[in-house]
């Protein structure tokens, strides 16, 4: 059973190092504005929150591509994008409702896992970012974080 | 020059209104590393050491190290670097937050500030592109209300450092503020960018920076996570009780100045320690950029005269908003301290100088009908008042903005000043801890913790444990201490990372970082340069032996009771010493063989 990407949100404190390791990884820089983990941060309201991509069951990002550039990978149960297969319709970016997907360099990027080993668990001092599996995530838990993530995905669009 | 490097820096000539952008000195940046140590460096080619502070030709820098912005953890440094308003000395005030690695993803590694502006002014750099801004309507306003405007009118993920009233008003101690609570705090260098009528400067960008050896840098970062984690200070007391942790230490070993440092302990202190604010006021730990530590303090006072929201009170301030004015009301200092934050004022310099006017009127001195309300030790509520005050310079603030030397001196009781080169001392007796005493008299910004923190061995016995009564191996120490915090605040590294690691580590994550082949060696000699440079500049200031001491009380009064009872700071021979082994001759100024050792 493949682990899940877990976040509690309450363990984070604003630090974002996972910004900084998750680009270097992935982008080859360390470079926040490129990074597949984002955390929005409110200090008057004392409210840290790390965005995530979900690797949903039922993703939609999956449905929405047209040139089958997106595909699960069953090791690991993360959406991967396969960059040669990209043409940069960005409908993957818009089916998103969680605002996981991003494009820049004329292609469309999003959280792998790392191959399943997510560089930003690595690097989380206070643990609020946890590889464990699917059911050390209470559902509850799961859920309330999903529909905070929805809603600033939609507050962050235009 | 690229890497961990930006590789440019901002020229921003306020008298006409123009800016340039300038490539990094390659040579000069591995002699100096950057941060504290390159701003330091060009400063002091650039700018006549005798220039009043408050003058056009006085020029401030705001410079981010190489590991700033970086995975480093602890690496979101910044360094404002300036001739100090308050001192008369090279002004280095060292600040974390979200704005220097901003700064570097906008574009730059350092912003030179030349000139003055006509107008008030904000600098923006969005991405690479430079624009100065009239910004008169945000003249006045509090740090608060200018980071919304920006945020508001520039865009929310903007970072920005401002000065508040305090800035504007040339208080001596002014700051300038990052993320609305965090401060680069000493020596006045938000009067500097008041005098040249820069209200703020908001940066955003998405550019990147890379390591040299990317495989060893993360080697090195994940090393460094490790230790900071399983350190007992970065890794459990710092996370609980934020930096306040200490009120209770320092408290038992008798050396926690109360009244203005007429005694070394205070009764109330236990209402005031890191754990009573964890208890009763923290919402939430605040991390700097990168920093697995999370000492900062989102709190709240809910309900009252006092009530409000903000960041603090970190150990410093809660001591000099609280033990050094004889306050116990955690909820008044608390607000004193946001009050501090929303009108740019360095919290230390501030509670010090109020401590300071305490005695006086206590000695009789000074009266109550000349401040227009009564102002004695223990009184929250007259704290609160004085604070807002100063930050406006409004009725006896006016006096009380001018610091306490100038203050004590002003009433004909010029030895009632608790300082250093004009500069207000932190929150440690050092007849308590005699190795403060000699750091105190030998920091080149005046009296600091922060330049060679004694604290650590004296007391929390990192690396090892030194007894604080006893003078013996101190100045090596203290040497050591300051060489290598000056390559710490130089690379961009927070100094609390040192009480878990040290400069091997530091060496390595600047080696892969940089490219550059650092070792523990080229590190502290960097170090030993800088330091020496500072030293320098102070020299050229008319700066001299005479000023490298403490008042008369701490020199031979002794500590009337506590466990430092009987002491007073046998400073003569620890500095004799001190100057011996940094090569300098007996009037302290480097030696012309050393001066070339060190390739300056």
């Amino acid at each position: 059973m493949p682990k899940t990407l877990l976040v509690d949100p309450d363990k984070c404190t604003s630090c974002r190092l996972c910004e900084l390791v998750c680009s270097g990884r992935n982008a080859d820089a360390f470079q926040p504005a490129r990074a597949h983990v984002r955390v929005t941060i409110d200090v008057d309201e004392a409210f840290y929150f790390p965005r995530v991509c979900l690797q949903c069951d039922d993703a939609p990002c999956l449905d929405a591509c047209p040139c089958e550039a997106l595909v699960r990978d069953p090791r690991t149960n993360a959406v991967v994008i396969l960059h040669d297969k990209c043409n940069d319709c960005r409908a993957c970016e818009a089916a998103c409702p969680y605002g996981a997907i991003r494009c820049w360099d004329d292609r469309a990027w999003k959280c792998a896992l790392c191959d399943g080993d997510p560089e930003c668990v690595r690097f989380c001092a206070p643990q609020a970012l946890r590889y464990e599996p699917a059911e050390s995530w209470p559902a509850a838990a799961r859920q309330a974080y999903a529909a905070r993530l929805r809603e600033l995905a939609q507050e962050a669009r235009p | 020059m690229t890497h961990a490097y930006v590789g440019q820096l901002l020229r921003v000539d306020l008298d006409r209104r123009q800016t340039r952008t300038e490539p990094l000195n390659r040579d000069l940046a591995r002699l100096f590393i950057g941060g504290r140590g390159l701003a330091t460096k060009l400063f002091s080619n650039e700018v006549d050491p005798n220039v009043d502070p408050l003058h056009p030709a006085n020029k401030l820098i705001l410079a981010a190290g190489p590991l700033t912005g970086t995975a480093a953890p602890c690496g979101s440094r910044f360094m404002a670097v300036t001739k100090g308003p308050l001192t008369g000395a090279i002004a280095s005030s060292n600040c974390g937050g979200d704005f220097g690695p901003d700064l570097k993803y906008a574009g730059y590694d350092l912003i030179v500030f030349d000139g003055v502006a006509k107008e008030p002014t904000i600098l923006v750099i969005d991405d690479g592109k430079v624009e100065l801004r009239p910004a008169a309507d945000l003249w006045g306003r509090t740090v608060d209300e200018v980071e919304d405007t920006l945020h508001t009118r520039l865009g929310r993920d903007f970072k920005f450092v401002s000065i508040g009233p305090a800035g504007e008003n040339l208080v001596r101690y002014a700051a300038i503020i990052n993320d609305k609570s965090r401060a680069a705090g000493r020596s006045g260098v938000g009067a500097v960018l008041g005098s040249k009528k820069v209200k703020a400067v908001a940066v955003r960008g998405t550019g990147g920076l890379t390591a040299a050896d990317p495989a060893g840098f993360r080697t090195t970062c994940l090393d460094v996570l490790e230790k900071l984690k399983n350190g007992a200070v970065t890794g459990t007391g710092l996370p609980r009780f934020g930096t306040a942790i200490l009120v209770n230490v320092i408290n038992e070993h008798g050396a926690f100045p109360t009244h203005n440092f007429q005694q070394g302990q205070f009764p109330g202190a236990e209402k005031i320690s890191g754990e009573t604010i964890a208890d009763q006021i923290l919402r939430r730990n605040r991390a700097c950029c990168s920093c697995p530590v999370a000492c900062g303090r989102v709190t709240e006072i809910k309900g009252g005269q006092y009530a409000g929201r903000g960041e603090g009170p970190e150990y410093e301030t809660i001591w000099a908003l609280g033990a050094a004015v004889g306050v116990s009301n955690l909820a008044a200092a608390t607000k004193a301290n946001y009050i501090c934050n929303q009108l740019g004022l360095d919290t230390i310099s501030a509670g010090a100088t109020i401590a300071c006017a305490m005695e006086l009127v206590e000695k009789g001195v000074l009266t109550e009908q000349e401040i227009g309300f009564p102002l004695r030790f223990g009184d929250g509520e007259a704290l609160v008042r004085a604070m807002t005050q100063i930050g406006r310079r409004e009725g006896f603030g006016d006096v009380l903005a001018e610091g306490g030397a100038r203050l004590a001196a002003k009433y004909g009781r010029p030895e009632l000043f608790m300082g250093v080169k004009k500069q207000e001392f932190p929150a440690y007796d050092p007849r308590g801890i005699l190795g403060m005493g000699l750091q105190y008299a030998t920091s080149n910004r005046g009296a600091c913790h922060v330049r060679g923190y004694m604290v650590s061995t004296e007391i929390l016995g990192l690396p090892m444990k030194m007894d604080p009564h006893t003078t013996a191996g101190k100045a090596a120490v203290n040497i050591a201490f300051q060489n290598l915090t000056a390559a710490v605040d130089s690379a961009g590294m927070c100094l609390f990372a040192t009480f878990s690691i040290g400069a091997p580590e530091l060496a390595a994550l600047l080696k892969t970082a940089t490219g550059f082949d650092y070792d523990v060696d080229e590190l502290l000699l960097a170090g030993e340069r800088i330091w020496n440079l500072e030293k320098l500049f102070n020299l050229r200031a008319g700066f001299s032996r005479k000023d490298d001491t403490l008042p008369p009380r701490l020199l031979h009064e002794p500590m009337p009771a506590g466990p430092a009872a009987g002491k007073t700071v046998p400073l003569t021979e620890m500095l004799d010493e001190y100057y011996r082994l940094r090569g300098w001759d007996d009037q302290g100024c480097p030696t012309p063989e050393k001066l070339a050792a060190l390739h300056l």
